[in-house]
C-alpha cells in the first residue's frame, strides 16, 4: 500500500457528498474516480465500498438517484444531492473543519505554548 | 431520525427481491463497463481491462454482498432464511416435529394452566385498597389457633389497640326472603359500621354504612352485592331506598357494592347488614361468633400488631378470668387467611406440572440431540462452505425456537381450555369461598410466564448442538460419511437424559401414589355411622313466627312426623350441625363433683332430636337415647360421646353424673343419660373431638338440619322431603338438600385431596408415558446405530440371546439408575408434601416399591421391542447395508 491511506470510517460519506455537490448529477464510477483524483492519488479506495455508502446516503434521504446515459453513452445511475443532503453536507463539513482544527492544535504543542506566553 | 428513515427503507428492502437485485447488478455492471472503457483507452487489452476493473472494485461477489447487506436488514434476512430452512427441516421429518411439538404443548399446557391458578390465588393482590395493610384478627384457644372473637372482646380490642387504623368485625348471617311459593333462604353477613371503609371499598351506588349505624339502636339498612342488585332488582338505580323484608323484618336498601367486590372469607353474600348486636351471644364475652378484619397503621408490621393484641388479650384475661381464661390473640395477613389453605396444594400441583414440562423438554432435547448427531455431516458441509459458527448456532436456535413456539401456541390454546375445564370442576360452594379464582385466565403475568418458558426451552434445545460445535472438526464430520458408532456426545449426554426423565417420572408417580393412597384412606376413614342412604338438608324457620320455644318444639314434631311418613323414609331426625361438618360450635363444661380451677373444658355441642343416633346407626354404648318427650318442661339431660367419657370420666360410669356451665348455674345443670359411640362430627382428616349432645327441644333454635334414613336410593326422595317441609309451613327455607355421601365427597377436605390426587395422577401418568417413550427412543436409537456391530457379532457367532442381553443390559442399567435416582429424589422431595398427606408417610414403602416395580417393568417392556428388533437382525443384510 505504501503511503496511500485507507479511507477511514465516516469520512467516505462526507467525500461522496462533497463530490456530488461539486460535480452535479454523477454516477458511482465518476464519484470514485473523482475522489481518487482529488486526493492526489493519496487515497486507496476500493471502488466496491462506494456502493453500500451510496445506498446508505440514499436510504437516509441525503441523495437521490436516477438512471441516465454516461458521456460514453453507457447506461448509468446518476446521483444528486437533496435539500436535506445539502444541509447535511454543510453541517458535517463544518464539524470536520472544527475537529481537524482542534486536533491540529494538539499536534503543534510548540505553537500552542508560544501563544500562551504573554511576552 | 435519519437512522429511522434508513431502517424503514431497509425494512422495505426485505420484500423486494428480483427487481432490486437486477438494479444492483446493472449498476455494478455499468461501473465495470465504464472502467473497462477507460482502461482500454489507457492501452490495455479488453480482457485485462475488465480484469483490472473488477480488481479495483474489490471483486464482484463481495461488492454485491456488501450492497445487499446494506440494502436490507441482514439479521432479519438471515433469520428468515434460517426460519425457512428450519421449517423445511421439520417438514421433512413430520413425525419428529409432531412428537416434539405435542410433548412441549402438553408440558406447557399443564404448567401454564396451573400457573394461572397460582397467579389468581397467590400472586394477584386482593381486590382491596392497599391489601398488604389488611390483616385478619382472631382470638386463640387451646383447640382453636384461629378462633372467633366475642363481641365484648372486640369492643375492648377496638378501644385499646394502637396499631390498627381501624378494626372491624363480620359475622355470618342468613335470611329468608319471601318468594311466591316458599321462603327462599339467602346468604347474609353482619358487619360493623367501618367494615367496607377498612377494606377500602366504596359502594358503586348509594352510600356506605355510617358510623354508629351498627349499634343496636341503628336503623335496619342493607347494602346489596352487585349480583343481587342485578338479579333481584334488574340493576335499577331506584332500588336504593326500597324496602326489603329479610326474615320478616323490613330493611331499607342504602347501597350497592361494586361488581368486582368479593369477600372470600364469607363466600357469596347477597345482603350485607349492620351488626346490630342482639340476642344472648352478642352480649356474652364467652360467646365467640365473629371474625375481625383490620387495617394496620402505616409502617406497623403484622408481628408488632400481633404482640400488641396478645398484650391486650392478656389484660382482658386478668380482668375477666372466667370468660377469657386462655383466650389469646392472633393476627395474620388477610391474604394468608384467604389463600393459606390452598397454597400448599397449588404449590404441589404447579411443581407437578413443572416436572411434567421438564420431562417433556428433556425428551425433546434428547430427540434434538439424536438429530444433531445425524446432521453432523450437514453441519460440516455448511461450515466448509463458509457458514460462520455463529450462523450455524443461529440455525439451531431457530429450529429450537420454531419447535418451542409451535408447542407454546398449541400449549396456550390447550391451557386456556384446561383452566376453564378445571374451574368447572370446582364445586359451586368452594368457588364462592375462592372468588379470586374468577380471575383465572391468560393475563399478562401468565403470558410472561409462558414467555419465560419459551426462552428457557429454546436455550435448552439450542445448547446441546451448540456444545457440539466447537469440537465439531469439520473434516471429521465430512469424512465420517454419516455412519459409524453412535456419537460420543450422544453416549455421554443423551443416555443420561433418560435417567433424569425416569427419575422425574418416578417422583411424580410416587407423589400421585401417596396422594391417591391418602385419598383412599380419607374416604374410608372410620366414620362411626353409616353414611349411605342418608338424605340431608338445612332448614331455616322465620324467627318472628317461631319466637317461642313451644312454637319451635311443635314445628320439630310436625316436621318429623310429616317426613317420617313419606314412603321410602325409615326414620328422620333433626340436628343443629350435621356430622362430618366441622369441629366447631363448642361449649365449656364443668362437671359436678370434680375439681375445677377455671379451665375451659371445651367440647363440641350439638342439639339433636330423639331418633338422631338411631337414624345415623350410631350405637349407644351405655345408657339410653333421648326420648321425644324431653322438652323444657322435663329435667335437662345430655348424652356424651366416648371420647368425652374417656377424657373426663376415666374408669367411671358417666351415666347419672351431672354437669353444667363454668359456674355450675342451677338452671344449666344436666344429667348424663347415655354414652354414644364416637362418630365423626369434624372433617374427615381431623381427630374425633369430645362431644356432648342435648335434646333440641330443650335448647331450641330456628335453624337446624334435617336428616333421614332411607330404605333405598336417596335421589328420588329428596324432592318429596323438601315438599313435605314446605307443606308444614311454606315460609320455611330449605337449602343444601343432598345425600350424606355426596356431602362428604363435596366437602372441602375430600375435594382438596381428590383434586390433588387426580391432577398429580394425570401428570404422573403422562410423565411415565413420556419417560418410557424416551427410554424406548434411546434404546431404539442406540440399536439403530449399532446395527453393524450387531451384524458383525452375529456373523462371528453370537447367539440371539446374547444380543438380547446386550441391548437389555444397557436398558437395565438406565432403568435401574433412573429408578434409584427417582427413589432418592422422591423421598427427598415428597417429604415437603407431608402436610397434604393423610395417614400416609412420605416414605411409604409399599408405594415406593410398587412404583419402582411398575416403572421398571414398563421401562423394560419398552426396551424389549428394540431388543427384539436387534436380535432379529439378519447379519448379512446388516453388513451389506453399509
Amino acid at each position: 500500500m505504501g503511503d496511500r491511506a485507507d479511507v477511514w470510517q465516516g469520512t467516505l460519506a462526507l467525500m461522496v457528498l462533497k463530490t456530488i455537490e461539486g460535480m452535479g448529477p454523477i454516477h458511482g464510477y465518476g464519484i470514485a474516480r473523482r475522489i481518487e483524483q482529488t486526493s492526489g492519488a493519496l487515497l486507496s479506495l476500493n471502488y466496491g465500498t462506494l456502493y453500500p455508502a451510496l445506498l446508505k446516503l440514499e436510504q437516509e434521504g441525503a441523495i437521490t438517484a436516477e438512471w441516465g446515459a454516461s458521456e460514453n453513452n453507457r447506461k448509468a445511475k446518476f446521483y444528486r444531492l437533496t435539500r436535506a443532503g445539502r444541509r447535511r453536507l454543510a453541517h458535517e463539513a463544518r464539524q470536520w473543519e472544527q475537529a481537524t482544527a482542534i486536533v491540529a492544535r494538539f499536534l503543534k504543542p510548540a505553537l500552542l505554548s508560544r501563544q500562551e506566553d504573554p511576552a | 431520525m435519519r437512522q429511522l428513515r434508513a431502517f424503514w427503507s431497509r425494512l422495505r428492502g426485505l420484500g423486494r427481491d428480483s427487481q432490486r437485485e437486477q438494479e444492483m447488478a446493472d449498476e455494478i455492471e455499468s461501473h465495470i463497463q465504464m472502467q473497462t472503457d477507460d482502461n482500454q483507452r489507457a492501452g490495455m487489452t479488453a480482457e485485462e481491462a475488465r480484469r483490472q476493473a473488477i480488481l479495483k472494485l474489490g471483486g464482484l461477489e463481495p461488492t454485491r454482498q456488501a450492497y445487499r447487506e446494506r440494502d436490507t436488514l441482514p439479521w432479519i434476512e438471515h433469520g428468515m432464511q434460517d426460519l425457512r430452512f428450519a421449517l423445511r427441516q421439520l417438514a421433512k421429518n413430520p413425525g419428529f416435529a409432531l412428537t416434539a411439538i405435542l410433548m412441549l404443548a402438553l408440558g406447557i399446557a399443564a404448567s401454564v394452566s396451573l400457573f394461572a391458578f397460582v397467579d389468581a390465588a397467590l400472586l394477584k393482590p386482593l381486590p382491596y385498597q392497599e391489601p398488604n395493610q389488611l390483616v385478619a384478627v382472631y382470638e386463640t384457644a387451646v383447640m382453636f389457633p384461629r378462633s372467633n372473637l366475642s363481641y365484648p372482646d372486640y369492643l375492648d380490642w377496638k378501644r385499646m389497640n394502637t396499631t390498627f387504623q381501624s378494626l372491624d368485625v363480620w359475622g355470618y348471617g342468613g335470611y329468608l326472603l319471601r318468594a311466591s311459593r316458599s321462603a327462599e333462604p339467602v346468604s347474609g353477613a353482619r358487619v360493623t359500621d367501618g367494615f367496607f371503609r377498612t377494606l377500602g371499598v366504596k359502594p358503586l351506588l348509594g352510600r356506605d354504612f355510617y358510623s354508629g349505624e351498627d349499634l343496636p339502636s341503628g336503623p335496619r339498612t342493607t347494602i346489596l352485592s352487585y349480583n343481587t342488585w342485578q338479579r333481584r332488582y334488574g340493576g335499577r338505580r331506584d332500588a336504593i331506598g326500597q324496602a326489603v323484608s329479610l326474615s320478616g323484618i323490613p330493611y331499607t336498601i342504602v347501597g350497592v357494592l361494586p361488581r368486582n367486590f368479593n369477600f372470600a372469607p364469607r363466600g357469596a353474600v347477597e345482603f350485607w347488614t349492620p351488626f346490630h348486636a342482639y340476642g344472648q351471644c352478642d352480649v356474652r364475652r364467652s360467646c365467640h361468633g365473629i371474625y375481625g378484619v383490620a387495617r394496620l397503621k402505616t409502617d406497623v408490621s403484622i408481628s408488632t400488631a400481633h404482640a400488641e393484641m396478645k398484650n391486650i388479650a392478656a389484660q382482658l384475661e386478668r380482668q375477666y378470668p372466667d370468660s377469657n381464661r386462655g383466650q389469646g390473640a392472633n393476627v395474620i395477613a388477610l391474604s394468608e387467611a384467604i389463600v393459606g389453605q390452598v397454597r400448599p396444594i397449588l404449590v404441589v400441583l404447579l411443581s407437578g406440572a413443572g416436572l411434567l414440562l421438564l420431562i417433556a423438554c428433556v425428551n425433546v432435547s434428547s430427540l434434538l440431540l439424536v438429530r444433531t448427531e445425524s446432521r453432523k455431516r450437514e453441519t460440516a458441509v455448511r461450515g466448509a462452505l463458509g457458514a460462520s459458527p455463529l450462523r450455524l448456532v443461529r440455525q439451531f436456535v431457530t429450529e429450537g425456537l420454531v419447535l418451542v413456539l409451535a408447542g407454546t401456541a398449541l400449549g396456550l390454546a390447550a391451557a386456556y381450555g384446561t383452566m376453564h375445564a378445571l374451574l368447572r370442576l370446582v364445586p359451586q360452594d368452594m368457588l364462592a369461598a375462592m372468588p379470586f379464582l374468577e380471575g383465572v385466565g391468560l393475563n399478562s403475568r401468565v403470558l410472561l410466564f409462558a414467555a419465560v418458558i419459551v426462552v428457557v426451552a429454546t436455550l435448552l434445545f439450542a445448547l446441546p448442538p451448540m456444545a457440539r460445535l466447537p469440537r465439531a472438526q469439520l473434516q471429521e464430520g465430512l469424512n465420517e460419511g454419516g455412519r459409524g458408532a453412535a456419537g460420543t456426545l450422544w453416549r455421554r449426554l443423551g443416555a443420561n437424559l433418560v435417567i433424569a426423565e425416569l427419575a422425574i417420572a418416578m417422583v411424580l408417580l410416587v407423589g400421585a401414589g401417596l396422594l391417591g393412597k391418602s385419598l383412599y384412606r380419607l374416604l374410608h376413614v372410620e366414620l362411626g355411622f353409616h353414611p349411605d342412604h342418608l338424605a340431608t338438608m338445612s332448614v331455616g324457620a322465620p324467627e318472628i313466627a317461631y319466637a317461642k320455644d313451644d312454637q319451635k318444639v311443635r314445628l320439630y314434631g310436625e316436621l318429623l312426623a310429616r317426613v317420617s311418613s313419606l314412603p321410602g323414609v325409615q326414620s328422620g331426625a333433626l340436628t343443629s350441625v350435621l356430622p362430618v361438618t366441622m369441629n366447631g360450635n363448642t361449649d365449656w363444661l364443668r362437671f359436678e363433683g370434680k375439681p375445677y380451677h377455671g379451665e375451659h373444658n371445651e367440647v363440641l355441642q350439638r342439639e339433636v332430636t330423639s331418633d338422631y343416633f338411631a337414624t345415623l346407626h350410631a350405637a349407644m354404648s351405655r345408657g339410653r337415647p333421648f326420648t321425644a318427650e324431653e322438652d323444657t318442661s322435663k329435667p335437662l339431660v345430655a348424652i356424651i360421646n366416648r371420647t368425652l367419657a374417656r377424657q373426663y370420666f376415666p374408669g367411671e360410669d358417666p351415666v347419672g353424673k351431672r354437669l353444667g356451665d363454668t359456674q355450675l348455674t342451677p338452671k344449666s345443670m344436666k344429667v348424663i343419660v347415655g354414652v354414644v359411640d364416637d362418630f365423626r362430627e369434624g372433617p374427615l382428616d381431623e381427630d374425633v373431638w369430645p362431644a356432648i349432645y342435648y335434646p333440641l327441644s330443650q335448647s331450641t333454635d330456628s335453624g337446624f338440619s334435617l336428616i333421614a334414613r332411607l330404605k333405598q336410593d336417596e335421589a328420588g326422595v329428596l324432592p318429596a322431603m323438601v315438599a313435605a317441609v314446605h307443606s308444614v309451613d311454606r315460609d320455611l327455607g330449605v337449602t343444601d338438600e343432598t345425600t350424606m355421601t355426596l356431602r362428604m365427597q363435596a366437602s372441602p377436605t375430600a375435594y382438596l385431596h381428590r383434586s390433588a390426587a387426580y391432577l398429580v395422577g394425570c401428570f404422573a401418568a403422562l410423565a411415565a408415558l413420556l419417560g418410557v417413550v424416551g427410554l424406548y427412543g434411546v434404546v431404539a436409537y442406540s440399536v439403530g446405530q449399532r446395527t453393524r456391530e450387531i451384524g458383525v457379532r452375529m456373523a462371528l457367532g453370537a447367539q440371539r440371546s446374547t444380543i438380547y442381553g446386550l441391548v437389555l443390559k444397557e436398558a437395565c442399567r438406565l432403568t435401574v439408575l433412573g429408578v434409584a435416582a427417582g427413589l432418592v429424589c422422591s423421598v427427598a422431595v415428597l417429604s415437603l408434601m407431608g402436610k397434604l398427606l393423610f395417614q400416609v408417610k412420605s416414605w411409604d414403602v409399599p408405594t415406593l416399591a410398587g412404583v419402582s416395580v411398575a416403572l421398571g417393568a414398563a421401562a423394560l417392556l419398552a426396551s424389549y421391542l428394540p431388543a427384539h428388533r436387534a436380535a432379529s437382525v439378519n447379519p448379512v443384510e446388516a453388513l451389506r447395508a453399509e
